[in-house]
C-alpha cells in the first residue's frame, strides 16, 4: 500500500497552500474533503461559480473570486485530491516498518478506506459557534453560513420576511452580497453588546495594520445604513416562535420587548475551531477567552503535542482565510522540516515571509474579537441545548448541580453530547452550564471526551473495510 | 423559504426526486438544500419526532439527516445532487432493516 508522506484533511485556503508548498517539494501529498470540489467554506464552488460573467460570482466579491487562483493551482500541484472523502478516524499507525506514520480511516461513496501517511496535516475549518435560543430548531431557523453556503452551492436566496440576527463580519459580508444580488432582508438585529468605541478603542490602533478590511467592513455597515434597512442594536432574548416552521421572532432591546413576523432567521455568533479530531487524539488544548473556545496547543510550526500532527487555518484558531493561506504555507515548512527533507536553518529563512503575512492577516483580530464577543445572556430552562437528544438547558442544568463539574458525567446521566453531532453543537453549552452550575471558570470545565468515530459510519462501510485494495 | 437567484441556474442541472416529485437542481446544490427549497424540511426527530430542517449545511449539525437513494441517515447537506437521485424525509430513526 502507498505510504504518502503527508496526508492534509480539509481543502480550504489553508489545506490548499500546504498541499501546493509541499508538492513543490515533491513530497507526496494526499489530501481529503468532504465538499465535492476545492475552496472550504469561504471558497465553496469558487470553480464552478467564476465562470467569465458570472453574477453570482460578481456578487461575492473579490475576495471570493480570488479563490478561483488558489484552486487552478491546487488542481495543478500533483497533490493525490480525493473529494467527498469523510475521514472518521485517525491513529497512530502500529507498524514497525513505519518510524512513524499515521492511519486515516475514509469513506468516499460507501466504501471505507484506510489511508497511511507519515505526516498529518489537519485542516479542518472551523464551525459556527451554537448559541441555543427558544426556538432555534424550528424550520426557517438557520445559520448565516448555511445560507452563504445555499448562495454559494444552490444560488439561493432566502425569502419570506428574512431577518439576520447576531453580530460579527460573517453577517455583515452576507448582507452585503445579498443587496448586491437583489437579495430582500426585512432587519438586521445586532446582538453585540452597544459600548463599541469602549471595547474597541484599545484594539484600534493594531488593527490600522490591516486597514483594508478595516475599510471593507466600514463600507459593508455604510452599506447596510444607506439601504435604509431596519436595524436594532444591544438585541437580547431572541425567540423563534410559531408552529412546525418559523412565523414570528420577538427580542429584547433595552427599549423593551419587540416582535415582526418571519418566513427565515438567520444567525450568527462567530467561529470557533473545529477541535473534534484533536480532542479525540488527545493533543494537547488552550482556552481561549478572547474567542471562547478551545484551540490546539502548537509549537511555532504548527505541530500539536503528537508528534507528527499538524493543524493550520481556522482549526488552529479563528483568524479569516487571508491568515489561513499563511498557516498553511507555515505549516508546509514545519512538516517538511520535520520530515527531514528542509534544514532547521533553510526552514527559519523559509518562514519569514509566511510569519509577516500572518501577522499582518491576524491585525484586526483583536478588535473583531473585542467588538463581537460570544453573547453571555442567560439560557432559559425551557431552552433545547442538544438538539439531536433534544435535552433542555433546564435538565442539563439539574445534572450539573447533582454531580461533579464534568461533561462526561453528565452526558453519561443525559445523553447530552451522546447523539451523532458528538456535541458540536452542544458542547460549549453544556460546559457554560456546568461552569455557571459549579461557581468556575468556563476554560477548567473542559469538553466531554471524543471517541472516534468521529463521523457515524455504517456497518456496511466498516464491513466494505476489509474489501479495500492493498 | 428560499428561491433561485433570478438568473440562476446558470450552467447545467439535473432532475432529482423528492419524495416521488421531480425537482430540478443546479449542478453543484445539495440534496439538503433540495429538501429546503422544495419541503422546507429534512427529518422527523425520533425523540419528539418534531420537524428539522438543514441547519449548518456544513456538515456538523446532523439536522439534515435525510434518505438518499433508499440509505438512511445521511448528512444530506454533504451530498451533491445526481440525475436521477431519490430524496426523502427522514422520518424518526434509521431502520436497521430496509
Amino acid at each position: 500500500m502507498m505510504i504518502f508522506d503527508v496526508a492534509i484533511i480539509g481543502a480550504g485556503p489553508a489545506g490548499m497552500q500546504a498541499a501546493c508548498d509541499l508538492r513543490r517539494r515533491d513530497l507526496s501529498v494526499v489530501v481529503l474533503d468532504e465538499q465535492p470540489a476545492p475552496g472550504g467554506q469561504i471558497w465553496r464552488g469558487v470553480e464552478r461559480n467564476c465562470q467569465p460573467g458570472s453574477h453570482l460570482a460578481q456578487g461575492l466579491g473579490a475576495e471570493y473570486r480570488q479563490g478561483a487562483d488558489v484552486a487552478r493551482s491546487f488542481r495543478a500541484s500533483g497533490a493525490d485530491y480525493r473529494p467527498l472523502s469523510r475521514v472518521w478516524q485517525i491513529e497512530e499507525s502500529s507498524k514497525e516498518a513505519m518510524a512513524q506514520g499515521w492511519q486515516v480511516f475514509v469513506t468516499r461513496e460507501s466504501q471505507a478506506e484506510v489511508i497511511e501517511a507519515r505526516r498529518i496535516l489537519l485542516a479542518n475549518g472551523a464551525q459556527e459557534r451554537p448559541v441555543p435560543f427558544p426556538g432555534w430548531t424550528r424550520p426557517g431557523v438557520l445559520t448565516v453560513g448555511a445560507a452563504q453556503i445555499l448562495l454559494k452551492s444552490g444560488g439561493l436566496l432566502p425569502e419570506g420576511p428574512v431577518w439576520i440576527c447576531g453580530a460579527g463580519p460573517l453577517p455583515l459580508l452576507y448582507a452585503h452580497q445579498l443587496r448586491k444580488l437583489g437579495g430582500q432582508i426585512a432587519g438586521f438585529l445586532d446582538t453585540a453588546p452597544r459600548d463599541t468605541l469602549r471595547r474597541g478603542l484599545p484594539h484600534l490602533n493594531g488593527a490600522l495594520r490591516d486597514w483594508k478590511s478595516l475599510a471593507k467592513g466600514l463600507g459593508w455597515q455604510a452599506g447596510m445604513r444607506l439601504s435604509g434597512l431596519r436595524r436594532e442594536t444591544g438585541v437580547t432574548q431572541l425567540r423563534a416562535e410559531g408552529g412546525d416552521r418559523l412565523e414570528r421572532i420577538r427580542w429584547q432591546t433595552p427599549e423593551g420587548e419587540k416582535s415582526a413576523t418571519a418566513g427565515v432567521l438567520l444567525i450568527h455568533e462567530g467561529l470557533v475551531p473545529s477541535v473534534h479530531p484533536t480532542l479525540s487524539l488527545q493533543c494537547e488544548h488552550a482556552w481561549s477567552d478572547a474567542q471562547q473556545s478551545l484551540r490546539p496547543v502548537l509549537d511555532p510550526w504548527g505541530e500539536t503535542t503528537r508528534s507528527g500532527l499538524f493543524v493550520a487555518g481556522d482549526a488552529a484558531g479563528i483568524d479569516g482565510a487571508k491568515a489561513a493561506l499563511a498557516k498553511g504555507a507555515l505549516a508546509a515548512i514545519g512538516i517538511a522540516r520535520s520530515l527531514g527533507v528542509l534544514s532547521d536553518a533553510r526552514a527559519r529563512h523559509a518562514r519569514v515571509a509566511g510569519d509577516r503575512a500572518l501577522s499582518k492577516a491576524r491585525a484586526a483580530r483583536p478588535l473583531l474579537d473585542s467588538l463581537y464577543p460570544a453573547p453571555e445572556g442567560k439560557i432559559g430552562d425551557d431552552t433545547i441545548v442538544c438538539r439531536c437528544e433534544e435535552l433542555t438547558a433546564g435538565q442539563i442544568r439539574a445534572a450539573a448541580r447533582r454531580g461533579a463539574a464534568d461533561p462526561d458525567r453528565v452526558k453519561a446521566e443525559t445523553r447530552a453530547g451522546m447523539g451523532p453531532c458528538q456535541g458540536r453543537q452542544c458542547g460549549y453549552t453544556i460546559a457554560r452550564l456546568i461552569a455557571e452550575a459549579h461557581d468556575m471558570p468556563r476554560a477548567d470545565v473542559g469538553f466531554h471526551n471524543i471517541r472516534p468515530p468521529l463521523k457515524p459510519v455504517t456497518l456496511g462501510e466498516l464491513a466494505s473495510l476489509g474489501k479495500t485494495k492493498a | 423559504m428560499f428561491r433561485p437567484l433570478p438568473d440562476s441556474p446558470e450552467g447545467p442541472t439535473v432532475t432529482v426526486f423528492v419524495e416521488g416529485q421531480p425537482v430540478v437542481a443546479r449542478d453543484g446544490e445539495t440534496a439538503a438544500s433540495v429538501l429546503l427549497r422544495h419541503l422546507g424540511t429534512a427529518r422527523i426527530t425520533p425523540v419528539s419526532e418534531s420537524p428539522r430542517a438543514p441547519f449548518c449545511m456544513m456538515g456538523c449539525c446532523f439536522d439534515c439527516l435525510a434518505e438518499i437513494d433508499g440509505k438512511g441517515s445521511t448528512q444530506s447537506c454533504l451530498v451533491p445532487v445526481r440525475e436521477g437521485m431519490t430524496i426523502a424525509r427522514q422520518m424518526g430513526a434509521r431502520k436497521v432493516v430496509a
